[in-house]
């Protein structure tokens, strides 16, 4: 635990509680603790658990903003609570929800079922009709890596998903983080499944849904560029209409 | 009564090496029915954080011999060797696989993959994916595991207890963390992949999930585990959080220097400090040696004051922005978030850590242990090819390797099985949601709190089991440890609740890091020698003659008993580590 700062100041969290069953109405619970400058708010959480109240509910593991678990809404913002800062809130107070778009489970701890159903409707796994080499790798030059690799980050946090106004009003939107990981194997030099990634990236609710707010760009902490990923598939999904339309028969 | 899930393999964790188990035994027979549970979704597994790389021999100028020497040297010779020789073997088809499932490793401008130098190595070995390795390695086995019919998933279930029947492991019990619900799982085969226990210290890379659950489960169902004494203290943190900074910063050429801008590790045995960079010397040497050499720097007085504790620092800035930003861009990242600091233009603060438990559930090379129809593999197994000293980027390739060989071994074992006796399992579900309603959820009397149980803990085990020890140290933890362990039985929950309780979840795991750090306080008390991460300061030499041994500690009443078991040699007898020159 981090001890350093000044323990004399304070900072005040307002923090979203729902429970099914128990504390089914929705409120928010205030708390008042120390302000440290170089806590993020995932440890003022974790100070509340720990020494105020127990019984708050949330996700964290990693606290360097690698696994993905610690998405929240603070001050209406989606953002991994391990990355973010108190001083950029205090002296105000900050608000923390669950994740928007998502059906809350308890306090800050969302539903993922729909996303885990989607991922892999989008094939994220290479696919290949012929056999690897033998014992050799495939190979793909610095350049060819650099095409795909930024898509290659997404750590599953779900911001793009809470900030995301399409998704909001129409949940069966495919949705940013599953575009662009579809993407992310598309561009792969390895990769030959662009085919079947179509039929949910070029069908109802996949790509042609999204009307590129950009959001999910803004909000992601992988620097993953959701919203770049599914103009880039647009586009590709566009020319491969008109080759359908030009050759019928070379459809698979 | 509801009838218990059935599964013939039962996977407990869901990362690097449980999803590999899965797919291994998925591929051996497609019919088996395969089932990870784990107490988090995949993606969020602590294989997550691994940065700097994976070790395998895949370039010419490498050699089998020379990566099963880096290792055994590194270990301090308690490796056993067979396993070694297996692991280096099957270690470059692993990592080869996960490039033809998609990893995207960085290449050489030909379009092979590259390779970094690491420390304690005589060649570069070690594949990368920039310095998320371990993220890009979990993504792509989580996402290729999706092409399997066969594998279902319990994605948030905690599992609390091994169920055993006429001497064999037949599933385990487990909370649905929605909804609060125990309930059994039966099986075949049970294959434990639940990751370390750095958590049982105050100051560890490791994230909130590494509680070492898999261990106390074999622990209790009578395994033993195997070289708890053996902690790494990876010699780069970031103070106060314990964030790692990979050694690929210091494969790529980083310098650690102390508070005279003076290059510290030449004083100890790893010199000299030119030419640089240079293979098994200064910053490349072993990381027992790099932490040890902080501890001798500190009581020279010669370390950085910080308002986190002491501090060296790690200086890149010779590498320049471009090549930082290609090579090692998250070390970047988490320094200028978490320290405020550009490594681009000032050196990081650096401090040891707790990293990785080199112990664990003693298993053979196929990942079995003494339990018949219990595998474990990964970190919270000790086959062992880690020994005192684990050689860095072995780590990652271990649990392909072996979560691989599991797999297999379980799937095969699990075909052979007959479903258990009706009720029986029922029986020790039905004891095991008495023990969870009387011992936390309907606790009447007590006030003890759980996160100061736990501090106090953490503190008692840095105190008596850190990079130094002694036996008063080790004494000292001991009973604390007995009296935390009474203390615990007086605890009191805010939180009587079903779903998503996690503060009885986190009392569960503290549980479980209970006995773990009795297993690691006992093991580094019997063992009185010094040897690669294990040094007494009252027994300062290495004696081969005794404890060429692992410890094997087994759960006994009062305190655990260890027992001894002879490594395994094969063509490397023991001999001096050698370093630097």
């Amino acid at each position: 635990m981090k001890e350093a700062g000044t323990p004399d100041r304070t900072i005040t969290l307002d923090i979203f509680r729902y429970q099914p069953g128990e504390r089914a109405t929705p409120s928010f619970q205030t708390y008042q603790i120390p302000y440290r400058e170089d806590w993020v708010v995932l440890d003022a959480i974790n100070y509340i658990k720990d020494r105020l109240d127990g019984t708050l509910a949330y996700r964290w593991s990693c606290r360097m903003g690698v696994c993905g678990s610690c998405g929240m809404m603070i001050n209406g913002v989606p953002k991994l609570s391990c990355a973010a800062f108190l001083k950029d809130y205090y002296p105000e107070r900050v608000r923390v929800e669950p994740l928007e778009n998502f059906p809350v489970a308890r306090d800050l701890v969302i539903a993922l079922d729909d996303f885990i159903e989607k991922l892999p409707r989008v094939h994220p796994w290479v696919v290949r009709e012929d056999a690897p080499p033998a014992a050799a790798e495939y190979r793909q030059t610095p350049a060819q890596l650099d095409r795909y690799k930024q898509f290659s980050m997404c750590i599953n946090c779900m911001l793009c998903y809470a900030a995301c106004p399409i998704y909001a009003l129409e949940p069966r939107f495919i949705g940013p983080a599953a575009i662009a990981l579809a993407q992310r194997y598309n561009l792969d030099s390895r990769d030959e499944g662009r085919e079947q990634r179509r039929e949910v990236l070029g069908a109802h609710h996949g790509i042609w849904d999204c009307t590129f707010v950009g959001e999910c760009t803004t909000v992601c902490p992988a620097e993953v560029d959701p919203a770049g990923a599914i103009q880039q598939a647009k586009l590709s999904e566009a020319l491969s209409r008109v080759k359908d339309l030009l050759t019928p028969w070379g459809r698979r | 009564m509801i009838e218990p899930l059935r599964h013939d393999v039962v996977i407990v964790g869901g990362g690097g090496a449980g999803l590999r188990a899965a797919i291994a035994a998925a591929e051996a027979d497609p019919t088996l029915s395969i089932a990870i549970v784990s107490k988090v979704y995949p993606m969020r597994s602590h294989t997550v954080s691994a940065e700097g790389g994976a070790g395998g021999v895949v370039k010419p100028s490498d050699s089998f011999d020379e990566h099963v020497e880096d290792t055994v040297s590194g270990s301090d010779w308690l490796a056993d060797q067979d396993a070694v020789e297996a692991f280096v073997a099957e270690a470059p088809r692993e990592l080869l696989q996960l490039e033809h499932w998609g990893c995207p490793w960085s290449r050489e401008p030909d379009g092979s993959v590259a390779v970094r130098p690491f420390g304690g190595m005589r060649k570069e070995r070690t594949w990368f994916a920039a310095d998320k390795t371990g993220f890009h390695l979990l993504h792509t086995v989580f996402q290729t595991s999706l092409r399997y019919r066969a594998i279902t998933r319990y994605d948030e279930w905690f599992v609390t207890r091994l169920l055993v029947e006429d001497g064999r492991c037949r599933g385990v019990t487990a909370i649905d963390m929605r909804t609060g619900r125990l309930r059994a799982i039966a099986a075949g085969a049970v294959i434990l992949a639940t990751g370390g226990a750095g958590r049982v210290f105050p100051f560890t890379t490791n994230g909130a999930i590494c509680t070492g659950d898999g261990m106390a489960l074999a622990y209790r169902a009578g395994v033993p585990l195997k070289d708890m004494e053996f902690v790494q203290y990876h010699p780069t943190g970031l103070p106060g959080t314990g964030i790692l900074i990979t050694e690929a910063a210091r494969g790529e050429g980083g310098i650690l220097i102390n508070r005279d801008g003076y290059r510290y590790l030449q004083d100890y045995g790893l010199g000299p400090p030119d030419p640089w960079p240079r293979l098994r010397a200064m910053e490349l040497g072993p990381r027992d040696k790099l932490s040890q050499a902080f501890i001798h720097e500190r009581q020279k007085g010669r370390t950085i004051d910080g308002p986190h504790g002491d501090v060296v620092h790690l200086d890149v800035r010779h590498l320049g922005e471009r090549l930082i930003d290609e090579k090692i861009p998250f070390v970047r990242e988490l320094s200028r978030k978490y320290v405020g600091i550009d490594p681009v233009h000032h050196p990081i603060p650096v401090r040891p850590v707790v990293h990785y438990m080199m112990g664990g559930v003693h298993t053979d090379i196929q990942g079995a242990t003494p339990l018949p129809g219990l595998y474990a593999a990964g970190e919270v197994a000790c086959v062992s090819i880690n020994g005192a000293n684990r050689l860095g980027s072995n780590s990652l390739p271990e649990i392909l390797v072996f979560g691989a060989r599991a797999g297999a071994a379980a799937g095969a074992y699990a075909r052979e099985q007959r479903e258990s006796r009706r009720g029986t399992l029922e029986a020790q579900e039905r004891d095991e949601e008495h023990r969870l309603r009387s011992s936390f959820l309907e606790q009447k009397g007590g006030g003890e709190r759980l996160a100061v149980l736990r501090d106090e803990m953490t503190r008692a085990m840095e105190a008596g089991c850190g990079i130094y020890r002694d036996e008063g140290s080790l004494r000292g933890a001991a009973g604390r440890l007995i009296g935390l362990r009474e203390r615990f039985s007086r605890l009191r929950l805010d939180d009587r609740s079903g779903p998503y309780n996690t503060e009885l979840t986190a009392a569960l795991e503290l549980d479980f890091m209970l006995d773990v750090a009795e297993a690691i306080t006992h093991s580094a008390l019997a063992r009185t020698e010094s040897r690669g991460s294990h040094q007494r300061t009252d027994f300062p030499r290495r004696d081969d003659g005794r404890f060429l041994k692992h410890s094997m500690a087994y759960r006994a009443p009062g305190l655990p008993r260890i027992e001894y078991l002879d490594v395994v040699i094969t063509r490397w007898p023991p001999a001096e580590r050698v370093y630097g020159g």
